[in-house]
This record gives structure tokens, C-alpha cells and sequence, in this order.
């Protein structure tokens, strides 16, 4: 079926299967591979994007069901060439070390400071929690978390 | 690589609308609401709606209200997770519904599961089901005739199944504000053990509890995960009743429970485990119950 979707602020317009899941339409049929295709069952957050302006593991939605709506990646968050806080405070922080997570890490990130420009630490970790790293031990996105949410230019 | 099987796709305008397409298709068709059962049950084939019908366009549906005289409060079907667990009335009457959303799946999970997704899924592990049942809520069950209402205690017929009819839908959870006359206060409290964060429960306990000063003059406990009847501990709740309040009660209600619930050995634990676990938790509940209730005497 045909489907229109506003992707960090294009619309797109394609003809899909009403089974295909937002995380493959964003990667294989717009070609924005920032958003990382992990676990395939919700649980390690690597697929994380905005569905309007709430955060979703795109793998467990329907590309269907975005129709009409907006959705934000990875590749969104950048302004004009110029990274988003949350993106320079992780590079800052050494926020990431594989990278596979580091897309749905942010995207977590910057919901979570849109909506609690100061969290603590265990608000942090709260936000995260579904989100799984291999690499860091967690330590350092949330370091870098909370760093981004120090910088007076966040907006 | 997991993807659901071919389906149609329908998008609901309203109530009426999604029930007129149940009509329709039949029980081939599946509600489709946050999608975080039912997405992940189809990839794993183990259901094979051949029709999804869309509902999250039912804002009307998304609701958090208390009645006129204070008597209850209504909770829409597609309330999301996360609505209930920010919501100041919620946090007011039900503190086990704040205890058990903390617990439920993770923060972006939370942002889209709905909370009837949740008890149609009827997961045996569901928490929300063992709570609804601990505060002997109802459901409100919408068809094309008009509305029906369900005891929480009679909404699950077994693992995966409810009373909800296939050209039915859930449409609302209605919670009693159980406020005693003047000495006496109520209180709840959700406790849960799992693996790591997010995922389903080992074991569960809610309780629900009317305190007239020593006395326990009603109770209501849930467990999750713990092989009990309709997710209830009947058999502990009428032994609590009009006992006088002391850790030997509580303790002795804890075994009760752990008696009469039948819990399965899986990969989450053998059943003698979950035993223990269905007595601890249910005094814990009833524990952390019994103090708030005693904060919020009137």
C-alpha cells in the first residue's frame, strides 16, 4: 500500500508491504542506514528513532503505521553540519566505542533532555535502560548524557 | 532475520469504525494498538492475524479520568504505558500501577505499549493483570450491541485468552476508589522479581489493602508469573479480612498464597522457586501496602 512519511523533514512516498517494519523502510527503501538494525525483538534499542516526537524501537512498528506522520533519525539530529550537543558530548565523553548502539543511544538521549533538560544520573540510566551497549559498560553514555545536558546552548 | 508474515492493513477512524471492521473480517482480524505484543508474536508466527486493524488514531480512547463522585477512575484502552505511570491520580489512588509500570518492559517501550494491548495480550506474566486483579477493577468491553462490563478476576479464560469476543473490543478499566469511612485508609503496592531490566517477571505480587487502625478490614492480591487462578490470591485474601495487623499475619498470608498458585518450571526458574518467591512477595506487598495505607488515614 502507498504510504507517505516525513523523514527529518522530507516526505517520502512509497508503496510497501503493510508487514514491512519501519526500520527496514528507513534502511532499504530511503537508504538511511544510520538507524541500526540490532536484536529484532525491542530489546537493545539499536533501531531507536522518533515516531512524531517520541522515541520507538523501529523494529517493532509497522512502516504502515508511520504513515502521515513524522519520523527522526540519527541523520536528523545534526543542524545545518552542525552536530546536535548530544553528538558532540558523546565524542567529547568517548560516549561510544563500536558505535552499533551509539544511533538509538542518542536519539534516547536527546528525548530524554527534551523532556528533562536536567536528569540525574539514575534518570539517565532509567531512559537507557532498554538500550543495550557491549562496549562502554555504560559509563561513559551516561557521562556523556549528562554532559549534553550541562551545555547552556541545548536546545 | 524476523518479519511478520503477510497481512492486510486497516486503519481505523473510530470505536464505531474498528468494530464495523471486526464485523467484516472476522476473527482473522487483530486489534493492532501500541504493537508491542502483538509485532512481536506475529514474527515469532505464534498468531496469524490475516488482517491488522490500526486503532492508534482512537485518541478519544486515551484517557486517565475520575467519575463525578470520586467513586472511580477510568483508564482508557489505548492509554500508553508511560500515561499511567505519569499520571498525579494514578500516583494518588493506585501506587501499585506506579510500582508496576516502573517495572514494565523500558522507558521507550513504555512510550508505546498501550495498556489494553497489554491485558488482551494476556500474557501470563503480565503485571498489569495481577494489579487490576489485586484492585478488583473491571473492563469494559465494547461491541456493536453496546458496552459490556467484566470483572478483572473473570477478563483472562487462560494463557492468551480472554472474554473479549472476536468483533469485541476492550475499550476502558475501571478502578474503584476503595475509601473507607472516617479511621480507616486504603493503600497498594507492586513488588517484582525479574531477571535483568525489562524483561517479563519471575514472580509478582500486588496488594491492595483497607487498614481501620490495627485492623486489615479488606485486601486484594495479584501475582504474575506465579500460576495463580485468574492472577488472584483468594485464598489470602480471605484469610487477611478482619485480622489485626502483625508480621506472623503477613507472613502466613504470604503461604497461603504460595499454596494455592500452581507456578510453571521454566527457563526463569524451577517451581519450588517461584513458591518461595509467591510467599515473599506477597508479604513484601502487602508490607509496603499496609504502611501507605497507614501514611493516608483519613
Amino acid at each position: 500500500m502507498k504510504i507517505t512519511v516525513t523523514v527529518n523533514g522530507a516526505d517520502y512516498t512509497r508503496d510497501v508491504e503493510p508487514r514491512m517494519l519501519l526500520i527496514h523502510f528507513l534502511r532499504d527503501e530511503l537508504g538511511l542506514t544510520g538507524s541500526h538494525w540490532g536484536c529484532d525483538t525491542s530489546n537493545c534499542g539499536s533501531c531507536v528513532a522518533w515516531l512524531d516526537e517520541t522515541p520507538v524501537k523501529s523494529c517493532t512498528v509497522l512502516a504502515v503505521m508511520a504513515s502521515g506522520r513524522r519520523v527522526m533519525t540519527v541523520e536528523g539530529l545534526a543542524v545545518g553540519g552542525r552536530l546536535d550537543p548530544v553528538q558532540e558530548a558523546f565524542a567529547e565523553c568517548h560516549g561510544l566505542q563500536c558505535g552499533f548502539c551509539t544511533p538509538g543511544m542518542m536519539m534516547t538521549a536527546r528525548w530524554l533532555l527534551d523532556n528533562n533538560p536536567e536528569p540525574s544520573e539514575a534518570e539517565v540510566r532509567e531512559a537507557i535502560a532498554g538500550q543495550v551497549c557491549r562496549c562502554t559498560g555504560y559509563e561513559n553514555i551516561v557521562q556523556s548524557v549528562l554532559k549534553a545536558s550541562s551545555r547552556t546552548d541545548l536546545r | 532475520m524476523q518479519v511478520p508474515a503477510q497481512v492486510e492493513y486497516e486503519k481505523a477512524a473510530s470505536v464505531a469504525d474498528t468494530l464495523t471492521l471486526l464485523e467484516r473480517y472476522g476473527p482473522v482480524a487483530r486489534i493492532l494498538a501500541g504493537g508491542h505484543s502483538l509485532i512481536p508474536m506475529m514474527k515469532l508466527r505464534l498468531v496469524h492475524p490475516e488482517v491488522l486493524i490500526d486503532i492508534n488514531g482512537l485518541s478519544d480512547l486515551e484517557y486517565i479520568t475520575v467519575s463525578p463522585d470520586g467513586s472511580s477512575v477510568s483508564i482508557g484502552a489505548l492509554t500508553r504505558h508511560a500515561g499511567l505511570l505519569a499520571s498525579d491520580l494514578v500516583g494518588e489512588h493506585f501506587q501499585i500501577l506506579s510500582d508496576a509500570e516502573r517495572v514494565i518492559a523500558d522507558a521507550v517501550v513504555r512510550e508505546w505499549g498501550t495498556i489494553g494491548g497489554s491485558l488482551c495480550q494476556a500474557d501470563p506474566s503480565e503485571d498489569l493483570s495481577a494489579a487490576f486483579a489485586a484492585l478488583k477493577g473491571s473492563m469494559i468491553i465494547t461491541g456493536s450491541g453496546g458496552a459490556r462490563e467484566v470483572s478483572a478476576r473473570e477478563f483472562h479464560t487462560g494463557p492468551y485468552e480472554t472474554v473479549v469476543g472476536p468483533a469485541e473490543m476492550l475499550t476502558e478499566i475501571r478502578l474503584p476508589v476503595h475509601s473507607g469511612g472516617r479511621g480507616t485508609g486504603t493503600g497498594s503496592a507492586y513488588v517484582k522479581v525479574s531477571r535483568r531490566a525489562g524483561d517479563w517477571a519471575v514472580g509478582a505480587a500486588g496488594a491492595w489493602v483497607r487498614m481501620a487502625g490495627g485492623q486489615i478490614e479488606d485486601a486484594g492480591i495479584g501475582l504474575a508469573a506465579l500460576g495463580a487462578t485468574h492472577f488472584v490470591a483468594a485464598e489470602a485474601e480471605e484469610f487477611l479480612a478482619g485480622r489485626d495487623m502483625s508480621e506472623d499475619v503477613l507472613a502466613r498470608a504470604g503461604q497461603i498464597a504460595a499454596e494455592n498458585c500452581h507456578p510453571p518450571a521454566d527457563q526463569r526458574g524451577p517451581a519450588d522457586y517461584k513458591k518461595h518467591l509467591a510467599a515473599e512477595l506477597t508479604a513484601r506487598a502487602l508490607r509496603a501496602a499496609v504502611t501507605r495505607a497507614r501514611g493516608r488515614t483519613a
